[in-house]
């Protein structure tokens, strides 16, 4: 403990230092607004943003959208993650095109996605949804497949069924590498969403972005940036704490969270 | 030759040929398995004739790559003989049965489940009775020293310890027959010897018939009402030694001229028939 605190302060000071250099900076070379603000231009920006609601409006637009891309992206992933894994015809069949789908960059379909689903939150669900569902898929069929062959004969002597299987031993092996996609999906999501924003809607801190910028307000801008990085790591948090409540048992796992628990301390 | 049979009389006897009795509770007839390859057939098993009494503790010695694991697969329906046939309680075995207790070299514990979960698998798989089979499993935990540990993960455990769990659960939804595929053989020294008097007081108590298959000579002998004898390539019975000693064994035993004796004997197959790999 006593060993970490010292370090603890020690980056709150780097944080702080790098402020202090960076306002200094911009006030004493007289560094135009537009191209870089002053942290307390940022701060204002913040300041302002939240306590007139505007951007609890955006952010809560957004955040739905995410969750929502999140949830149907990873509904999407586990089930074809498990037919495919399950079965080699539907792998024939269907691996190919998925993959040539997965090969194109998810951001070049954006219009084409809102002028499907529209503006609204729609559009931006199912670019969230499309960004986020391939590196889950790929994991969940890795993860049915890694169940250890003696297990299986383990299960096959004992007359079990392949439900039984299923359930009793490959969903939870695979469960390490779905929960390894859920983390990335997550990130994913989000970025799919503002991709979509971008586009074209109506609301959310993607389009604030684009709004600032007609309007050359890059301190605001920086604001957002902050508020969206804090939103990817809550998000990002989120998942890591599921992931250390459902893989207890895996020893890779145990071991990151050992690290991780001293990390939070700094 | 000769010299050698006179050495083992009382303590090691050859079981008569053909001594097939038609209260086996397993019997093995005219086993044989060939794996089909690109340079040829591979022919793993040729002609394994055997049975098995019930009760009786028989252990199967031989060197590694013998066809051991491959006789074991067969016998609990996870693979298909070429020819011959495998009868349990006079039924063919073909599929997977629900009276074989298996423990394999690895005790293949499922690290999500604690003790006692781990331990009920076969109830939840064959869907038993779960108070009764619970009460069952927390008797055989005491049985093998695991009282206390049922609410432990299998990696909070030793080595020994995950091994018993398996034991256990071979023993939990009461099978006519255990099969042991080399159990101890990822065990140090020194556990091994007390794994092996453990493994003599439970079959002592529950009177269970097993089959043990292993590459350790003194361990068969130390266990084992009966030996039978494998050699590799292609794998067959060579031998079925009878060993004459009074169960319950003390691990000093190992130290009587009796048990040097049927190790010797056990021995000597390999030394004749080319077993130079032992």
């Amino acid at each position: 403990m006593s060993a970490h605190v010292p370090r603890g302060i020690l980056r709150a000071l780097l944080v702080v230092g790098f402020l202090l250099v960076w306002e200094a900076a911009t006030r004493l070379l007289d560094i135009p607004s537009f191209i870089l603000p002053r942290p307390t231009a940022v701060g204002f920006a913040l300041y302002n943003g939240f306590a007139s609601t505007l951007y609890f409006e955006h952010l809560g637009v957004t955040l739905a959208e995410t969750l929502a891309g999140f949830f149907f992206g990873t509904l999407l992933a586990l089930l074809l993650g498990t037919g495919i894994a399950l079965s080699r015809r539907v792998e024939y069949f269907l691996y190919p095109f998925i993959v040539m789908f997965q090969s194109m960059p998810k951001v070049a379909i954006a219009p084409l996605i809102v002028i499907w689903f529209g503006l609204g939150m729609a559009s931006k669900v199912a670019q969230a949804a499309f960004t986020a569902f391939f590196p889950l898929m790929v994991n969940t069929i890795a993860g049915l497949r890694s169940a250890d062959e003696d297990r299986v004969a383990l299960m096959r002597s004992l007359s079990a069924t392949e439900v039984q299987i299923f359930t009793m031993l490959r969903l939870p092996s695979a469960l390490p590498f779905i929960m390894a996609g859920l983390e990335i999906a997550m990130v994913l999501s989000l970025i799919g969403a503002i991709v979509a924003e971008f586009v074209g809607a109506q609301k959310g801190l993607g389009l604030l972005i684009l709004t600032m910028t007609s309007s050359m307000d890059v301190a605001g801008q920086f604001s957002v940036l902050l508020v969206l990085s804090v939103l990817g790591l809550l998000l990002n948090s989120a998942i890591v704490l599921l992931r250390r409540k459902v893989l207890f048992w895996d020893r890779s796992q145990r071991q990151d969270t050992e690290t991780t628990v001293k990390g939070s301390v700094l | 030759m000769a010299q050698i049979e006179q050495d083992d009389a009382p303590a090691c006897a050859r079981v008569a040929a053909g001594a097939i009795s038609a209260d086996a509770l397993i019997a093995v007839e005219h086993l044989s398995k060939v794996y089909p390859s690109r340079t040829g057939d591979v022919t793993a098993l040729r002609d394994i004739d055997f049975c098995i009494g019930e009760g009786q503790f028989v252990a199967i010695v031989g060197p590694s790559g013998c066809g051991k694991s491959t006789l074991l697969k067969i016998l609990v329906g996870l693979l298909r003989a070429s020819a011959g046939r495998v009868l349990l309680k006079g039924t063919p075995v073909d599929a997977p049965r629900r009276d074989i207790g298996v423990v394999f070299q690895a005790p293949v514990l499922f690290p999500w489940r604690t003790v006692l979960r781990n331990v009920l698998l076969p109830a939840d798989v064959q869907g038993l009775d779960r108070a009764q089979s619970r009460a069952r499993a927390m008797e055989l935990l005491r049985l093998v020293g695991l009282s206390g540990f049922e609410g432990r993960y299998p990696w909070e455990l030793s080595g020994g310890m995950q091994q018993r769990a398996a034991l256990v659960r071979a023993l939990v939804h009461d099978p006519s027959l255990l099969l042991m595929d080399e159990p101890f053989g990822a065990l140090d020294a020194m556990t091994r010897e007390q794994m092996n008097l453990e493994l003599q007081r439970i079959w002592l108590e529950q009177q269970k018939t097993v089959l043990f298959i292993t590459h350790s000579i003194p361990e068969a002998v130390f266990l084992a009402d009966r030996v039978l004898v494998m050699t590799p390539r292609p794998g067959r019975l060579i031998d079925d030694v009878q060993v004459g000693l009074p169960h319950p064994r003390p691990l000093e035993i190992m130290n009587t001229p009796e048990f040097g004796a049927c190790v010797k004997r056990i021995r000597q197959c390999f030394a004749t028939r080319g077993g130079q790999d032992l």
